[in-house]
């Protein structure tokens, strides 16, 4: 028998049993016998690698998906969840890792619609009121009236947290929440949903690849692999170790590139003045002088929304320069196609599957973006050949370990750290890269993933490519740049090399002191 | 009754008569484009739907003996067309522009069948409301003599403007145009919403018909629309997908559309076919205008044209 959900909603965590859940796409097994126990008042996270089936599960507790078997049991009594809005019913509540935020509209516009007990018609005065009083006592703080289309990732992120919050939801799950917020801000967000969580008024599922994470916050753990249960235990009997050989089935090769010490090649990539707006017209870049040679990695450090991603966007040719001009190799670059391809400039943006992919299309395709209409995936000037575009993705694929049932799998249906390196493999696949240009390129990876990327960033460096690291994430900028630039409103107020790095200092300057 | 009494001043006069008159239809139809679009969809049958709601009005005025009666049927008719479509583009793989141009022939072939019988007989007509009383001079009563369609128009107009700013649905629409998934993570229909927009838009699309056949020019003719139903479209993009603005372009659509006949009515005739193309030159200079290589348009919902 099916009980409605309850009509108050739960004021206190509830507890949570997932009982053998299987979750099919087709043939393809995504979840096979999961159970996993979540009482009143844990901290869990539930880790393992890219596409291991993570996002999957905790979308089967939202009522995304059903479950093809098993049961969802809360508080005793087995429950069907057929929408998210019956989740929210229940108190429990979810940050996907894809953005879910309305672009067109506004932070505020946003978080009343989120709301389902905001009555039919909305008495904007009286919800502006509440949003204001709420954010008094918000753990970060974003401008009510922008429309979140204009918000970079980081600052995305927190506003889909603070939906949570405002929600008041007692089971919250995270997916990867904190991959696009600076370590100390994802400290102070997780820090404040920790205390929570210890004061007994909620109950929290994280997903995250990050190990400083589980052992900072998490209570207990379960890992999954390969859409199986992998194992779980109480953080504090576990090791760093003991996790990994879970999440990895023991068979790992750790292989760190080192940076190879060399000459300096000619400047590849210049920017020269640049000035950029956002969306709105409000000034984003302002006035920004970089020079970078060959074999040289500049990282750029900042609190996301301070012009990092709009300066990304003018080098990708998605958003017009309004004043000063990119240069690569000398000559102006205006990101055509043919320049991009003549100069070898390669790029990985952040938000991939928004800003890199066609989610309709397949792997495959996607992959043959930068190529498809030369030889061999063309002949004749005009006949592309399909077979050659697939044998080449599937070349990238296996190469970049992409998980994915297919090469015609629609690339949005991949998960979030396999479109991440489905994206990698088209652009640095062929190796021919001059220049390159990262934005959080780590977003979302596992561990090994994130190695790995580290090190063909480097391997790049060590070949003569010139490299602009766009990061939120200190750690990896400290670890990868050569020179590191913080940029503060737009423009770069600080400069150092990782040897001399104060985090201190650079911390200072990226809040804008 | 002739222009010559007041001058010059026939031409300003007729412009503004005709903005009222012919930008009824360009109103409503483009109201119901506005909310179709709103929820992310297309529909271009709304020519069709248009010809059908003219058509079922003036049938079912002349049947009934009553027009309002006529109304309510050109707006049903709308509905069950709008329906159709709906039912089609909710199906996979189903592009809404090729749906939409089916619809389009068929609304108008089905139209041109069904309303054979009714080209000779007349129909009761939708009483005028006059606003032009206090003038002594015939021409300016005739021309703020409007139809109570426009008035219906208006209302509906700002009524959206405010269901989409403050209402639980008017934002669901929006976020269900702007990001279907989005929507879905909010456990907002996707289908569902859309199925009501384009209903209710075709609806709108269809009373838009009667005003044609019931107020101005007030007959049933196959030649009764000349296309005002797919420059709809064009309107909703130049209005920025803002139902207010809709009525202010709607009003320059009608106006632009009286400006040959007025100067006609003055004895200028040179240049009569040419000016009566500045509707069609209009719509052109929009797409013109408004097509830009910088970002999508402000305002226009995201998920439009895309294939989910
Ligand atoms: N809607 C879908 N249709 C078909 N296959 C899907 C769909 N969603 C996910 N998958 C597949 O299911 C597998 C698990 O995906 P899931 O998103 O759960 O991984 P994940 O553990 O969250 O990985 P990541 O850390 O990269 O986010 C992947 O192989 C993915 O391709
Ligand atoms: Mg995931």
């Amino acid at each position: 028998m099916i009980i409605p959900p309850p009509s108050p909603r739960p004021q206190t965590p509830p507890l949570l049993e997932l009982v053998n859940i299987t979750k099919r796409f087709g043939s393809f097994v995504a979840n096979e016998k999961i159970s996993m126990k979540l009482p009143p008042g844990s901290f869990h996270a539930l880790i393992g690698e890219n596409g291991a089936g993570k996002s999957t599960l905790v979308k089967c507790i939202m009522g995304f998906h059903t479950a093809e078997e098993g049961d969802i049991v809360i508080d005793g009594h087995s429950r069907q969840i057929s929408s998210p809005h019956d989740a929210y019913q229940y108190g429990i509540g979810m940050v996907y890792q894809h953005f879910t935020l309305v672009p067109a509209m506004t932070v505020a516009e946003n978080l009343v619609l989120s709301n389902p007990a905001v009555p039919a018609v909305i008495n904007w005065k009286m919800e502006m009121d509440r949003l204001r009083t709420f954010m008094k006592t918000a753990p970060f703080q974003v401008d009510l009236d922008t429309p979140t289309g204009e918000l970079a990732a980081g600052q995305k992120q927190k506003v889909e947290i603070l939906k949570q919050l405002y929600l008041e939801t007692k089971l919250l799950i995270l997916d990867e929440p904190t991959s696009v917020l600076t370590p100390s801000e994802a400290d102070e967000a997780l820090g404040l949903i920790k205390s929570k969580v210890t004061a007994g008024e909620l109950s929290v599922l994280l997903i995250t690849h990050k190990f400083r994470e589980v052992f900072g916050f998490c209570d207990e753990i379960t890992v999954l692999r390969r859409g199986k249960f992998a194992g779980a235990g109480k953080v504090k009997d576990l090791t760093r170790d003991d996790i990994a050989a879970m999440m990895m089935g023991g068979q790992r090769e750790a292989r760190t590139s080192g940076k190879s010490v060399r000459e300096r090649g000619p400047v590849a990539l210049e920017l020269v003045g640049l000035h950029a707006n956002k969306d709105s017209g409000v000034e984003a870049v302002g006035g920004v002088d970089l020079a970078i040679q060959e074999g040289e990695i500049v990282g750029i450090a900042g609190v996301s929304g301070n012009g990092q991603r709009e300066l990304v966007e003018v080098i990708a040719g998605q958003r017009p320069a309004t004043s000063g001009e990119v240069r690569v190799h000398g000559e102006a670059y205006r990101s055509t196609r043919v320049e991009s391809f003549n100069h070898k400039v390669f790029l990985l943006p952040e938000e991939p599957l928004r800003n890199a992919c066609v989610p309709q299309m397949s792997v495959a395709e996607n992959i043959a973006f930068r190529n498809f209409d030369k030889p061999p995936q063309t002949r004749g000037g005009c006949f592309i050949s399909r077979k050659a575009i697939r044998g080449a993705a599937q070349e990238l694929i296996t190469r970049f370990s992409v998980k994915t049932r297919s090469t015609e799998t629609p690339i949005g249906d991949l998960s979030g750290g396999n479109v991440q390196r489905a994206v990698l493999a088209r652009e640095l696949g062929p190796g021919t890269a001059r220049v390159l240009i990262a934005a959080n390129p780590c977003f979302g990876l596992d561990f090994a993933a994130v190695e790995s990327i580290h090190n063909q960033i480097t391997e790049a460096r060590n070949r003569g490519v010139a490299v602009l690291l766009v990061s939120e994430d200190l750690d990896e900028l400290l670890k990868l740049a050569d020179r590191l630039l913080v940029i503060s409103h737009g423009e770069f107020v600080y400069e150092t090399t990782p040897a001399e790095a104060d985090i201190k200092t650079i911390g200072q300057h990226m809040a804008g002191h | 009754m002739n222009a010559e009494s007041i001058g010059w001043w026939g031409v300003p006069i007729g412009i503004l008569a005709g903005a009222i008159r012919g930008g009824t239809p360009f109103l409503l139809v483009s109201l119901g484009e506005c909310l179709t679009e709103k929820s992310g969809k297309i529909n271009l049958g709304l020519e069709g739907v248009l010809l059908m709601g003219a058509m079922t009005a003036y049938a079912i005025s002349y049947k009934s003996g009553s027009p309002w009666v006529g109304v309510m049927a050109a707006g049903i008719a709308g509905a069950v067309l709008g329906s159709i479509h709906a039912f089609l583009v909710s199906r996979p793989k189903v592009n809404d522009i090729a749906a939409g141009i089916a619809m389009l022939l068929f609304g108008t072939g089905f139209a041109f069948y069904l309303g054979k019988p009714f080209i000779q007989p007349s129909a009761p007509q939708l009483p005028g409301i006059s606003l032009g009383g206090w003038s002594h001079l015939p021409q300016i009563a005739a021309a703020l003599k409007i139809s109570p369609l426009f008035v219906l128009g208006v209302i509906i107009a700002f009524i959206m403007r405010w269901v989409f700013r403050s209402t639980r649905w008017g934002m669901q629409v929006r976020a269900v145009g702007d990001s279907p998934a989005a929507a879905r993570a909010m456990g907002v229909s996707v289908s569902k919403t859309r199925f009501i927009c384009i209903v209710a838009g075709s609806a709108m699309g269809g009373i838009g018909g009667a005003h044609l056949s019931l107020f101005y020019p007030g007959a049933w003719t196959e030649a009764i629309s000349s296309g005002q139903g797919l420059m709809a479209v064009a309107l909703v993009i130049f209005a920025r997908w803002n139902p207010v603005q809709c009525l202010w372009a709607s009003l320059l659509f009608g106006g632009a559309q009286a400006v040959g006949p007025s100067l006609q009515a003055v004895g200028i005739n040179t240049g009569y076919y040419l000016w009566n193309a500045s509707p069609y030159v209009l719509t052109l200079l929009v797409m013109i205008i408004t097509c830009s290589n910088k970002r999508t348009l402000a305002g226009a919902p995201g998920a439009l044209g895309a294939g989910s």
